[in-house]
């Protein structure tokens, strides 16, 4: 039997027609298809989705944990880049 | 029982999904990798919530009392009317993908035209069963065409589990008394017919598949008159422990 793995896919569901598709989680699977089905029956077998996206998680760049510090700490003393500082009158709804 | 040919009618239908449903359920922790097994367990689960409607409905045509738990749970061996393939055990997961694809090609032309019967209740469980099993029959054929195509190994035990099971497919289109009554009616399905396209489709995912279409003319039958082979006395051991052991327990 052979023991190699299948490659890893990340799943992506949309919950309702108007929603953005959400990451969910992962799974194995040997294609594209097969990554389809197995989503369908791993994440949306409660009724969860409406559509599905898969990727092979190699096609995914993600930013390196080791660099959080320049990337990401510079921007927590900026509160002034959050429109908070404005008067929003009554009547303006959802904001 | 005023409407005897009725009530076996719909066991006949309904026992097919409750033995195939417990034979998938065996491999509930136990599938090949995480994903299949899941996948293995929401069929298993599909064909167990069709067979309660069924149920229940054979209960209320039976009308002596005995509620869908206990049609389902508690006849005998040689009371259950599935066909011999679904009580067929999962010798591999080439063995489990033949069965479940050789049938999920019935099911899915049955239930069709089950959709057209002047029984109300029947064209309506039809009718919610049919997008289930149409899942059924893209996973189960998928696999097929995978395992056949895939490598050597693969193909030669996909070739060798629908070589075995195909024994099995013809009494699909038996008809039994309850069969040729309902037919009659204008409630049944006239499995007769079906026959030459379910071969015909068969065959062409097996040709897809690069397997052969094995060429045997000897079929096995018995299930539908509740002559089992020796596997079902074991299935429904344990598909009937508890309420043999704990008559009446409910959940």
């Amino acid at each position: 039997m052979s023991t190699k793995n299948w490659p890893l896919w990340e799943i992506f569901v949309r919950s309702k027609n108007g929603l953005e598709h959400r990451h969910f989680g992962s799974l194995h699977a040997a294609d594209a298809d097969m990554a389809l089905e197995n989503a369908r029956d791993v994440y949306t077998r409660r009724n969860e989705g409406v559509s599905i996206w898969v990727v092979e998680s190699k096609h995914i760049t993600a930013s390196n944990p080791e660099n959080n510090g320049e990337l990401f700490e510079p921007a927590q003393d900026k509160v002034y880049r959050h429109p908070t500082f404005y008067d929003v009158p009554d009547e303006v709804k959802h904001m | 029982m005023k409407n005897e040919n009725l009530y076996n009618y719909i066991l006949g239908i309904a026992d097919n999904s409750l033995i195939l449903g417990q034979r998938l359920g065996e491999l509930t922790g136990h599938g090949p990798n995480l994903e299949t097994d899941i996948a293995c367990t929401n069929i298993s689960l599909d064909l167990f919530g069709q067979v309660r409607s069924y149920f229940q409905y054979a209960s209320k045509v039976a009308g002596d009392g005995r509620s869908e738990d206990d049609i389902a749970m508690l006849r005998k061996e040689r009371d259950y009317k599935n066909v011999l393939l679904v009580e067929q055990p999962n010798t591999n997961f080439a063995y489990t993908i033949a069965r479940q694809f050789l049938f999920d090609a019935y099911h899915l032309v049955f239930l069709r035209e089950l959709q057209k019967s002047s029984d109300l209740t029947l064209a309506a469980i039809a009718n919610k069963c049919i997008k289930e099993v149409s899942y059924h029959e893209r996973f189960s054929s998928d696999w097929v065409r995978r395992l056949g195509g895939g490598t050597e190994e693969s193909k030669s035990k996909m070739q060798e589990a629908i070589a075995d099971l195909w024994v099995y497919t013809d009494e699909l289109f038996h008809q039994t008394v309850a069969d040729k009554a309902m037919v009659a009616e204008g409630i049944g399905v006239d499995v007769t017919k079906l026959k030459e396209e379910y071969y015909n489709y068969v065959a062409g995912v097996l040709e897809e598949s690069t397997l052969e279409v094995p060429d045997i003319k000897f079929f096995q039958k018995g299930g539908k008159q509740g002559i089992h082979t020796e596997h079902l006395g074991y299935i429904l051991a344990e598909l009937q422990y508890m309420q043999r052991a704990y008559p009446n327990m409910e959940w």
